[in-house]
């Protein structure tokens, strides 16, 4: 086939579940390509000499190389070309962004002037993790020489998954300390079933068990032990304690009942599995109206879950406009077609409850956009005198999170921003204290899967050159050495 | 997994159970709490630690059954396992010398006051302990508690023991007979808390209080255990447990505190009809 051929073949669309059907269940969403579907997606492939969707992963991965094992049906080959990047496709392939990443940058989505239209890289990755579980038991890496070094990772969330795995295959021992009772993080407490489903999850984190990596759990480090404990045992330690501290609106009214964090909301329906409430035990607050306020995907997943929940009408308040939604497209076009109601340029300023102290409404305010603000987008500025009340019994906030504090507050030895990130090097992840790394939201502030493990995996190989070199002053430079081989 | 070592039933549908857990034991100070699970599928609820003991990594809790998890935990015995316990959470009590300190139970609000009545007396405080249920059968831990305190005065609604009547009244009745508090503590059902502190404002007595409101992750990350004190709202789990009680809002707290009340009782059904077993207060006919 050449290049015109290729050119032509318009992309291949993942099956879903019908929205009026989905939204009784909490079953994935996307059902997955078939074999036939992904060979066929994966013709579209143009082999670039020079692949920039390379340049937009955050790890690395070898696309084209693993697309054209696709298209050729060689799937082992496929999904071994991907782990040596990246060791969690399965959840990758289903909450990356790559329509701002990789398939941002493919040629053909420049090529087809859409880049909706890019190769479907972010399925493709999926399907190929999908069926290598489906055979069965995963293909373990080689073994290699214990190292004898013994590494702490406190997280076991996305940064702290990903550094456990790279460090066990260099042959360090690696402990996962996790304060919940399931490892995953915001994969297994925030991010919603019907997203991504949990056996996947605990799948990866089977395999990783697999490798030799051993997960504590219930063990909040800097309560269950003291962070300087864990810091003296430790040849190394990775904190990746994620931002986990809910944003409320400091606005009257926040403590009336019904009213929700986005994190209590999701945790309950997710981790803790209101949704099969009472065979869980966990309930949750289910509103007949809900009104989720807030405009990226977080919000999305509580106005899905909503209306999953059983709630009638399902909210969405943003104070800025559709195009400035920090959310992903698929999950803005996925809401609306399972009748979330967008309602835009609209910012709440009180809540009001009724004589139980439950909330009633939800006072809004009119928006309009003005100028450009640091983050280059349009400020939203309220239009004075333009207030009403929505009706309504239940009210999510889900304008963001920061950095979870605990394990800075109880070691002060470690350098932390005005807004609480722990402060690090860039390229190694290193923090004020000798031996301590650090990666993922809580540097980041809230921002995405994909970019916490890239930060665990360039903090995974510094914290393996450090336990080699014994180095730690000097360690970036000793780092772009190494770096032309992670690239 | 943590393995209960020893269960006894203090009263009806009141049990301690002593569970291994070596690090909690270890690194916990009076006050704190952790966070109980029972089941893979249960729910997350805290219980404030009543003692340890380190030589054999152990914590005891005191819990009262009174919904569905309660009772389940009710139905397990010594040498059964649970699969999570989190903590110590929350920040401990600050354990000063201030003089004279009244330290106020209720009911099984107790269990949680006395390694705090311990504590302030270990450092040199003089310790008035007021101790109160509906009760006598309801009243626990009194041996140990006389044990930490320099005075003990029980009371119960029915005057079944000690005095008939409240313990604010016998707070009343020791500020009237001139004795002075530098502190009081008062731990027990929110209803009490608030009297407590109504009384001990209008006295003067400066009052902490140990809330108990519902949690999740108990790590500060949901939220749901928020509490309006003075004109800011604090997570009960990373901030408390313990708050100054003349500026908690314990109408906000008990309304919070119902929120699941339906579907509590949905849960204990759902029990009930798969367990075959039921509370005491049910089986007695006591109503609650």
């Amino acid at each position: 086939m050449n290049a015109k051929d290729r050119l032509k073949i318009p992309p291949v669309k993942m099956p879903e579940q019908d929205p009026a059907e989905r939204i009784k269940n909490v079953d994935e969403v996307p059902i997955g390509y078939t074999s036939e579907m992904a060979m066929l997606e994966a013709s579209r492939c143009l082999q670039c000499k020079t692949p920039f969707c390379i340049e937009g992963c955050p790890v690395g991965i070898d696309i084209p190389a693993f697309i054209k094992f696709i298209e050729v049906g060689d799937f082992k080959g496929a999904i071994r070309k991907m782990k040596e990047k990246n060791l969690l496709p399965s959840i990758c392939g289903r909450v990356c962004p790559q329509e701002e990443q990789c398939q941002l940058f493919c040629t053909i989505g420049k090529a087809r002037k859409n880049p909706g239209e890019s190769v479907m890289i972010g399925k493709l990755e999926r399907f190929i993790a999908d069926w290598e579980r489906e055979q069965g038991e995963p293909e373990k890496p080689p073994a290699v020489k214990p190292s004898g070094k013994r590494v702490a990772i406190i997280g076991a969330g996305p940064a702290g998954l990903t550094v456990a795995g790279d460090l066990i295959r260099f042959g360090h021992e690696v402990i996962v300390f996790e304060a919940l009772h399931k490892a995953g993080g915001v994969l297994v407490y925030g991010i919603p079933e019907f997203r991504l489903p949990k056996k996947i999850v605990q799948n990866e984190v089977d395999y990783l068990e697999n490798l030799g990596v051993k997960f504590q759990y219930n063990y909040v480090i800097g309560k269950t032990i003291p962070v300087r404990e864990v810091v003296s045992e430790f040849d190394a330690v990775f904190i990746g304690t994620g931002a986990g501290l809910p944003r409320f609106m400091r606005v009257d009214g926040e403590n009336l009942l019904g009213v929700l964090s986005a994190n209590e909301y999701l945790t309950r329906a997710n981790l803790m599995k209101a949704y099969d409430f009472p065979r869980a035990d966990t309930p949750i607050v289910k509103g007949r109206k809900v009104i989720t306020v807030g405009g990226g995907n977080v919000a999305m997943d509580c106005a899905r879950t909503a209306l999953r929940m059983g709630a009638e009408r399902s909210l969405i308040v943003y104070r800025r406009a559709e195009e400035q939604m920090p959310a992903r497209l698929e999950e803005i076009h996925h809401a609306k077609e399972e009748g979330v109601e967008f309602h835009l340029l609209q910012n709440p300023v009180r809540l009001v409850g009724d004589e139980r102290g439950w909330i009633s409404g939800a006072e809004l305010i009119k928006m309009e956009l003005g100028e450009p603000d640091s983050s280059g987008r349009r400020r939203p500025v309220p239009i004075e005198g333009s207030e009403f009340i929505e009706d309504t019994d239940a009210l999510i906030v889900a304008i963001g999170n920061s950095p979870n504090p605990l394990v800075p507050a109880s070691f002060p030895e470690l350098e932390v921003t005005r807004w609480g990130g722990i402060v690090v090097n860039e390229i190694t992840g290193q923090t004020s204290v000798q031996g301590v790394f650090a990666g993922g939201d809580i540097v980041l502030g809230a921002a995405t899967v994909i970019l916490a493990m890239g930060h665990g995996r360039r903090a995974a190989r510094a914290m393996n050159l450090y336990l080699s070199s014994g180095r730690w002053v000097d360690l970036d430079r000793a780092m772009d050495l190494c770096m032309a081989e992670v690239r | 997994m943590y393995q209960i070592l020893h269960k006894e039933k203090l009263g009806p549908d009141i049990y301690m159970y002593r569970f291994r857990a070596p690090d909690v034991a270890r690194n916990r100070k009076p006050g704190q709490f952790v966070i109980v699970r029972i089941a893979e599928n249960g729910e997350r609820i805290p219980i404030t630690i009543t003692d340890v003991d380190t030589d054999e990594g152990s914590i005891t809790l005191i819990v009262q059954a009174v919904g569905k998890t309660t009772l389940q935990m009710a139905q397990m015995k010594e040498g059964d396992f649970i699969p999570t316990i989190t903590g110590p959470l929350g920040e401990p009590t600050r354990i000063e010398k201030v003089g004279r300190v009244l330290c106020v139970g209720g009911g099984i609000g107790i269990a949680p006051l006395f390694p705090v009545a311990e504590g302030m007396k270990d450092i040199g405080n003089h310790v008035t302990s007021i101790l109160g249920a509906r009760s006598s059968n309801l009243l626990i831990l009194i041996e140990r508690m006389r044990e930490v305190s320099h005075e003990l005065i029980v009371t119960t609604d029915d005057g079944t023991e000690g005095e008939k009547g409240l313990v604010t009244d016998v707070i009343r009745e020791l500020v009237g007979k001139g004795k002075v508090y530098d502190l009081c503590i008062a731990m027990g059902p929110p209803i009490m808390m608030k009297f407590v502190c109504v009384l001990t404002k209008e006295l003067n007595i400066p009052t902490i209080v140990s809330l108990n409101p519902i949690m999740v992750d108990g790590t500060g990350m949901c939220g749901c255990c928020r509490v309006t004190v003075g004109d800011e709202i604090k997570f009960a789990c990373v901030d408390g447990p313990e708050f100054d009680g003349h500026k908690v809002d314990f109408d906000e707290l008990m309304a919070r505190l119902a929120i699941y009340k339906a579907e509590e009782k949905e849960a204990l059904e759902y029990y009930y009809s798969k367990a075959g077993c039921r509370l005491d207060s049910t089986l007695e006919g006591g109503s609650r």
